[in-house]
């Protein structure tokens, strides 16, 4: 295992870049923890590929260094890298057996063969195949498939990182309650530096520790998931984590007074001087309490989904959502209450420090 | 997957239905008409039975010539499977390298069959031929219408430049079909160029591999129109394969029973050996599996 | 009205689909749920006419059409692959059915107008498809359905190759835009959320078979069996199997649960019990529910949810609760199930409850 430095890398698969907007990756500056459990997050085209690539070695970075344990990477292949990889689409070899595809990667580094056949027996009863073992793997079903993946790259006891590239797209929803809570289990029990992509923000937040938001080739947020739900310090972080995301109303701003419309309510603190800044003021749907007194709304519809009801409503002419409990009714003449303690307050959709606010 | 019933569809193929009748089952019906008769000329013909059978499968000409087929598509094969492979793993696979590749690969194909006797004939000779006259040069003494070797070794030469690329274009085509993710988990893995190959190439390229080996097999075996002019079976009989020995019992001797029994024979033997090659192939697939 | 009757298709002797009966009316939207190899896309290409039922007929608007191949009939496809002509522009890919219908220039020009306008496509117009993003791919697909004005509209897993946030966008708007073409809508998915999203009817499909068909919402809370259940559940639905002994769901001879009192009507016997996640508690919802001492496996944290697996008894059980709960793993911890919410099965499967409605 290893802590995995990016030092101020930037990178464009241009020749000759010019400005910023040419650069898939402006500028990235950040330490991975041995030992942690990372998401890269954020839709396609942001960049969060391109920064894997440039950790497992397929792309070198335009700018900047890697270090892997304070050693310089840049320069190195991937397979002088030691590290493992899980990709979109299960890689396996059809016509080796379930054993000898986890056997591959230790074999063809000369390990001895009573070491390898103890070390695949550990990782296939990890991975749950035991009863496939001897099995060609061709032919078996792709969640079995993207584990024979997972498991090759654990196979190897001294790799310096897992990196994840949106390993459960192919897979159905159930399995994948099951293969994340697998790759939940073995971090814990082993403490693999793990760096995880994907665009979906429950994968995200319930895989890694730490999960780095990425849009339009830049970190816009690095925090837990907490922060990231709580205290998101872009807009874009709002509106990208959260289903629905998080409610955005223009607003303007007078110490710790925020008017939406005519309406004014109290922020936790008090705003610095924002000039003539874009003012948006931000509640997650989560927070929205529907009831007979605050704010009053119109209903434009309820999407009953199960578990919870989604309230789409206007406000002060502004679309707002709430979420409600599965058994809560919807009030005849609705209004609602933003929790206090949760309002944040975006100018030119950054996140304003509010003085005072916890 | 059944496909919904259209009765038009019928008409579609019926052109190419009275095609392959008048070009093929018609031909063939009449070849195995004279295979068993007998003529004197002047359409006069009296029934032989299985007399022409008998007296091909009896003679030392048939067996010498087929022996001299199988050694041909056996040599063939060894030299253009492997050299195929290796060339289609050469290929770039993007960038400018690609189409250039593909035309030049191609290019040899293009040329009719003929012509590639003609060139080779050329290119051998001792006098203006750039091999022939090289070969002299480097005091070789080479010449492919006195030594059966020699006969032999332009012969195969000719038949690997005008025929690996057909290999190589179909390798090329299972190859560029493999993802990039598998090459770099073998790079993860730590896998070797050997490795990447037996593993990843290889069994990415076999159903590929399957149609060229069977191509390449039958048209070998069935080889005419390039020995005929590069050599025209000499010197001896030492290059008369099974076609060109047909054609010389044809036309040369007029022996038009005969030749129909041989035809028909060697015709059998095609599909024989193509159906075992096919199945022996397909089974050693789904073994895999 | 499209109307299956006891269709069943059987492809080299595998049953992809056996004995589905389903009546989809004017203007609804139909989810089909259920995991990869369900049956899924056979149903579609069945209903569709690309496959021809080995038994069983179709039927559109009282007319038999079981023969009838695809050209003849009106339909149209969408993909989970983004299937555009990649050398037209996004003006020409929508207008192509209208070519080949032969609309005329004016109507076609408005035609596509509106379909694009409705799917956003407007300033797209004049690129091509693979200039785009997926997103803008998959809504010239679904452009070129709607104006193809067809009376039967196929949804494969349309958003399934998307962003999670671009398809939580086009699944808002999918409804709406059905809602304006009148057609039969037929949506295919392998998440239960897409088909909550939806609402509409839901067919689950398992192994070939419709298990239910009906309100999506009615599936969810009221299915008719165990796996039509665990089809709609994520989180995986949790399970035990329990002994009813008069007011008591026994867990185990010391462990009971007290029976709801839609359930009291039961005989006593085995039965097994169902509960979404989010109806497992660390607290009592009622003040009255039994405390069950489960181990926990893991901690999922979403930053505003955390899932907790449980082990309980050899069950494995997922815990949806409101907040950050850091537990430690291997802690024993008491959990609640509220029972107001519980499903009941006999050991068959069935659901135990009152007669619920289950497709004809």
């Amino acid at each position: 295992m290893a802590r995995i430095d990016l030092d101020n890398i930037r990178h464009a698969y241009m020749a000759n870049p010019a400005g910023d907007e040419d650069y898939a990756l402006k500028k990235v500056h950040h330490t991975f923890v041995d030992g942690g459990a990372y998401a890269l997050l954020g839709p396609s085209g942001c960049g969060k590929t391109t920064l894997l690539n440039i950790i497992s070695g397929l792309l070198r970075p335009s700018e900047g260094q890697i270090l892997f344990d304070t050693r310089d990477v840049t320069g190195l292949p991937t397979e002088a890298r030691n590290i493992a990889q899980v990709f979109q689409f299960p890689v396996v070899y059809d016509t080796m057996t379930v054993y000898d595809n986890l056997a591959f990667p230790l074999r063809n580094r000369g390990v001895p063969e009573g070491v390898v056949d103890k070390r695949v027996r550990e990782i296939i009863a990890m991975i749950g195949l035991e009863e496939r073992a001897r099995r060609k793997a061709q032919g078996l079903t792709a969640d079995e498939k993207q584990k024979i993946s997972l498991g090759r790259g654990l196979a190897r006891a001294d790799v310096n990182a897992i990196l994840f590239d949106e390993p459960l797209t192919v897979i159905d929803p159930h399995m994948k309650w099951e293969l994340r809570t697998q790759l939940k289990e073995l971090h814990r029990r082993f403490g693999y530096t793990m760096v995880y992509v994907t665009h979906d923000q429950t994968e995200a937040l319930t895989f890694a520790d730490n999960v780095v938001v990425m849009y339009e080739g830049e970190i816009v947020q690095i925090g837990t998931p907490e922060e990231l739900f709580e205290r998101p310090s872009h807009t874009f972080v709002g509106y990208f984590i959260g289903s629905p995301g998080m409610n955005l109303l223009p607003a303007s701003v007078d110490g710790a007074t925020v008017r939406i419309g005519s309406q004014s309510l109290t922020l936790p603190g008090r705003a610095g001087a924002l000039g003539s800044d874009r003012i948006e003021l931000g509640i997650r749907p989560e927070f929205v309490q529907l009831g007979r007194e605050g704010m009053p709304i119109s209903i434009t519809k309820v999407e009953d989904i199960g578990r919870k009801k989604i309230v789409r409503a206007e406000l002060e002419g502004e679309t707002i959502a709430a979420v409600i409990d599965e058994d809560t009714e919807v009030p005849a003449e609705p209004h609602v209450v933003f929790d206090p303690a949760h309002l944040n307050l975006y100018a030119n959709s950054w996140r304003v420090d509010l003085e005072g606010a916890a | 997957m059944n496909k919904t019933l259209n009765n038009k569809a019928w008409f579609m193929v019926l052109p190419v239905l009275v095609l392959v009748a008048f070009s093929a089952v018609i031909p063939l019906m009449t070849v195995v008409n004279y295979s068993v008769q007998d003529t004197f000329g002047s359409n006069v013909f009296f029934w032989a039975g299985t007399e022409w059978f008998q007296e091909i499968l009896a003679s030392d000409r048939f067996w010498a010539a087929m022996g001299r087929n199988l050694v041909f598509s056996a040599i063939i094969l060894a030299i253009e499977v492997p050299l195929g492979i290796f060339i289609a793993l050469n290929m770039p696979r993007k960038g400018w390298g690609v189409p250039v590749c593909l035309v030049l690969m191609a290019l040899p194909l293009l040329i009719p069959f003929n012509v590639v006797g003609t060139i080779w004939q050329v290119f051998g000779r001792i006098d203006i031929g750039l091999l022939g006259h090289t070969l002299a040069e480097l005091g070789v003494n080479y010449n492919y219408v006195n030594n059966p070797v020699h006969a032999w070794v332009t012969i195969i030469l000719m038949d690997v430049w005008h025929w690996t690329s057909l290999v190589v274009l179909l390798c090329y085509a299972g190859l560029v079909s493999i993802p990039d993710a598998y090459y770099q988990a073998a790079k993860i893995d730590g896998a070797s160029r050997w490795a990447v190959f037996r593993y990843i190439q290889l069994p990415k390229m076999h159903r590929v591999l399957l149609i060229a080996i069977l191509l390449r097999f039958m048209d070998s075996f069935m080889i005419y129109t390039e020995p005929f002019v590069l050599t025209g079976g000499g010197p001896g009989n030492t290059t008369t394969f099974l076609s060109i020995d047909l054609v010389k019992l044809a036309i040369g001797e007029f022996n038009l029973g005969e030749a129909a029994a041989m035809s028909i024979i060697y015709f059998l033997i095609i599909l024989v050996m193509s159906w075992v090659f096919y199945t022996v192939m397909t089974n050693y697939g789904t073994e895999r599996r | 009205m499209l109307e299956l009757r006891n269709v069943t298709k059987v492809v080299s002797g595998a049953r992809h689909i056996s004995g589905v009966s389903l009546r989809l009316e004017e203007g609804s939207l139909n989810v089909l749920l259920g995991p990869t190899l369900a049956g899924k896309t056979s149903l579609m290409r069945l209903m569709a006419g690309l496959d021809q039922p080995t038994s069983g007929s179709v039927w559109m608007d009282g007319a038999d059409v079981t023969g009838v191949p695809v050209q003849r009939r009106s339909v149209a496809m969408v993909y989970q692959q983004f299937i555009n002509y990649p050398a037209m522009t996004v003006f020409e890919n929508i207008a192509s059915p209208l070519r080949v219908a032969g609309t005329n220039a004016e109507t076609l020009k408005r035609r596509v107008g509106e379909a694009a306008d409705l799917l956003r496509l407007g300033p797209y117009l004049n690129r091509m498809p693979l200039e785009l993003s997926g997103g803008q791919q998959q809504r010239t697909a679904l452009a070129r359905a709607m104006v193809k004005d067809a009376r039967l509209v196929l949804l494969d897993e349309p958003l399934a190759n998307l962003d999670y946030k671009l398809r939580e966008e086009l699944r808002a708007e999918l409804p709406r835009i059905f809602a304006a073409t009148g057609a039969i809508f037929v949506y295919a998915t392998t998440e239960p959320s897409e088909a909550l999203l939806l609402g509409g009817n839901t067919a689950t499909l398992s192994e070939g078979r419709v298990t239910q068909f009906g309100p999506t919402i009615e599936g969810f809370r009221k299915p008719a069996d165990l796996i039509t259940a665990q089809t709609f559940s994520d989180p995986p639905l949790n399970t035990i199997e329990v002994e009813k002994k008069r007011g008591n769901f026994m867990l185990d001879p010391t462990v009971g649960l007290p029976v709801p009192a839609e359930y009291e009507g039961l005989a006593d016997g085995p039965y097994r019990i169902g509960f979404q996640p989010h109806h497992l508690s660390l607290s009592s919802s009622t003040g009255a529910d039994t405390a069950l001492n489960a181990r926990v496996t893991v901690t999922e944290i979403t930053g505003s949810e955390s899932f907790i697996h449980l082990d309980y008894a050899g069950n494995r059980w997922v815990m949806l609760e409101e907040g950050v709960h850091r537990l430690s793993v291997d802690d024993t911890v008491e959990v609640y199930i509220d029972t107001r919410h519980l499903l009941v099965f006999e050991p068959s499967g069935r659901s135990a409850a009152p007669a619920r409605p289950v497709a004809a």
